[in-house]
């Protein structure tokens, strides 16, 4: 009964186009937006992510995500390095300075000062030059997508060039040398990431008492990390967390204080309610259609069970072939936005709750179409 | 007292009301009708008599509110719903008035539907099936869909499907009443070959007094109730 029920789904070309086109439909934007949301909420991260060197990161209590910086004296890092259990400590500056483009123009970067001795928490992809090269008087590493981008050189006949080693900027009035690009993760606001060292940093930086944004923790072999941010936090009265609870820190802050997830989280149920509407609706109509066909395999001995298990059957089948076309299409579309300003990111995780989706539209398509067909009386073969 | 060895039907005082209240009416009003096993028994009638209320109860397929209404020795009311449906299954075709083919089937898989209720396997089950489209002459169409088909084609595949699995009862509703007066006469002719050569008895509800002939007997209905029965069989053994 398997093949019958899948002729007769196949059958009614129509109906069974629009449920998978439906079906699709729904696949396709749950799976995009719910990547793009990822791919949002995987950029609030992207720093730390390339910073990955450390096991602790060290800041002041009040910080609530990577980019919210509340300074610290640079004695705190002495005070770490004096816990029990770390292997070394070194500050890290980071902070947003205006860079002045030889247009005139200004645009707000990203600077990072590493530690002068170590350049702990250095980028993770040299492109062009080396790290060490910020040793050199007023040297800066600037990322490629900067470089090419926001921070290009406008000549004079108007076109943009890619700034290059050896090229100058200036950086709150101060004077920086281009001694290397770096690949980076792109940020969550997409502006270009300036990485000096600490001294020069705060020479860059405007006067403050403090200007000491981390501590980059790194533990003794054998120590436990978890342990080890309790006894800092105990310890210095500071905030200490792992790389991944920083990162959830901060994935928390932009779920809960912005409207992102709201905006994603409405399209990703639209996607459903599309996919139920649509998907939900043919998949009746189809069954209204076979109503009489249906009936008439009942009179002809076929149970309820038989006839539920086709319905289930033509559900899945249709449900298979919309969730593999919308997650390719999402696919395919993430893989073309790859080199561009869009936030894309898959994970298998992702792809599993989309199936799920896809199961929960088709199983309430179902049960709607089984609850008609188990009502059905067959009698009915017999009215004209 | 039923003679289970030869009779194929047994309905004694069988009511039928639909509605209640002001909208109640009443379709059958104690029938009693037997029918016997290799007879093709003719339900004939005007129409709102209850003959399409008749023979659903005796197929099983609608419940009866009173009296009594045994098929080979099974009484559907008995059965749990279950138990009626594989019996149908096994025991009763049917043949519609609109033929009833599924439009996505090919002639040979309409046929073989009944197998495949019967959990036989596919291929077996599609190979009996264009034999016994052999039988009803459509040997060459077995992979043509019913639209392919004419009326008169699509209606001898209903009836190939209805016979296929061998069932002791066959109930058919209005045969030929879409279908023009040659063609008619053929089906019936074919389902007359079937009573004949299969030992099950045959219940034909039908309007058309030209297909009376194929008849061995009649049954009047009107009102409820069936208020003559006409033995014809001399007729036919004489054609």
């Amino acid at each position: 009964m398997n093949y019958i029920a899948l002729k007769m789904l196949m059958g009614n070309r129509a109906k069974y186009i629009g449920m998978i086109v439906g079906l699709t439909f729904a696949s396709l934007l749950i799976t995009q937006q719910a990547s793009i949301f990822m791919g949002l909420m995987t950029r609030t991260y992207g720093f730390l992510t390339d910073t990955s060197f450390p096991d602790i990161w060290v800041m002041d209590p009040k910080v609530q995500y990577i980019d919210d910086l509340k300074p610290l004296k640079e004695t705190e890092s002495l005070r770490v390095r004096g816990v029990e259990g770390v292997a070394w400590a070194v500050p890290m500056y980071k902070g947003l300075l205006k860079a002045r483009l030889r247009d005139g123009t200004f645009q707000t970067c990203i600077v990072v000062g590493l530690d002068d001795e170590t350049l702990i928490g250095g980028p993770p992809v040299m492109l062009k030059g080396q790290l060490a090269d910020l040793r050199s008087s007023d040297a800066v590493i600037v990322d490629s997508v900067g470089a090419v981008g926001k921070l290009a050189k406008v000549l004079p006949d108007g076109k943009r060039k890619a700034l290059d080693i050896g090229d100058t900027m200036e950086l709150n009035d101060h004077r920086a040398v281009v001694a290397g690009i770096c690949k980076v993760q792109r940020t969550f606001q997409s502006q270009p990431v300036v990485y000096t060292t600490f001294s020069r940093a705060t020479v860059f930086a405007p006067r403050e008492r403090k200007l000491m944004s981390f501590v980059l923790v790194k533990a003794k072999a054998g120590q436990d990390v978890y342990e080890l941010c309790r006894r800092i936090r105990r310890i210095t009265g500071l905030a200490a967390y792992t790389k991944d609870e920083f990162e959830m820190l901060t994935v928390r802050y932009f779920m809960k204080y912005t409207g992102i997830p709201i905006n994603f989280g409405t399209t990703v149920v639209l996607g459903f309610i599309v996919g139920v509407a649509i998907a939900g609706q043919t998949f009746y109509n189809f069954t209204q259609d076979n109503i009489r066909y249906l009936g008439i395999l009942k009179a002809m001995g076929a149970s309820d069970f038989m006839l539920l298990r086709m319905i289930l059957l033509q559900a899945a089948m249709v449900g298979a072939i919309g969730y593999g076309l919308g997650v390719g299409f999402a696919t395919c579309m993430g893989f073309l936005s790859g080199h561009t300003e869009l936030s894309f990111r898959l994970p298998w995780q992702l792809l599993c709750i989309s199936a799920v989706a896809v199961m929960m539209i088709c199983a309430i398509s179902a049960v709607v179409s089984m609850w008609r067909v188990v009502r059905l009386e067959p009698a009915i073969v017999f009215k004209g | 007292m039923i003679d289970t060895n030869s009779t194929a039907v047994y309905c004694k005082n069988v009511t039928k009301t639909y509605g209640v209240g002001n909208t109640q009416v009443h379709a059958l009003s104690g029938v009693d009708l037997e029918v016997n096993s290799g007879e093709l028994m003719m339900l004939v009638g005007p129409s709102g008599s209850g003959k399409t209320t008749l023979i659903s109860i005796v197929a099983g397929v609608l419940d009866r509110d009173g009296g009594e209404c045994v098929v080979f020795g099974h009484d559907f009311m008995r059965m749990n719903p279950n138990e009626r449906t594989e019996y149908r299954g096994r025991n009763i075709g049917f043949v519609f008035q609109m033929f009833n083919l599924v439009p996505a089937l090919t002639a040979a898989e309409n046929v073989a539907v009944p197998l495949l209720i019967n959990r036989v396997r596919r291929r077996e089950a599609v190979e009996r099936a264009r034999e016994m489209l052999n039988r009803v002459g459509l040997g060459d169409r077995t992979t043509s869909l019913p639209k392919e088909l004419s009326g008169g084609q699509q209606q001898r595949v209903a009836i190939a499907r209805a016979m296929l699995h061998n069932p002791k009862l066959i109930v058919c509703d209005e045969p030929t009443s879409a279908l023009d007066h040659e063609t008619g006469y053929k089906v019936m002719e074919l389902l007359r070959e079937m009573v004949v050569g299969a030992d099950c008895a045959f219940i034909v509800v039908t309007h058309d007094e030209r297909i009376f002939e194929f008849a061995d007997r009649i049954a009047k209905m009107d009102d409820g109730r069936i208020i003559s029965v006409e033995n014809l069989q001399r007729n036919f053994s004489d054609k």
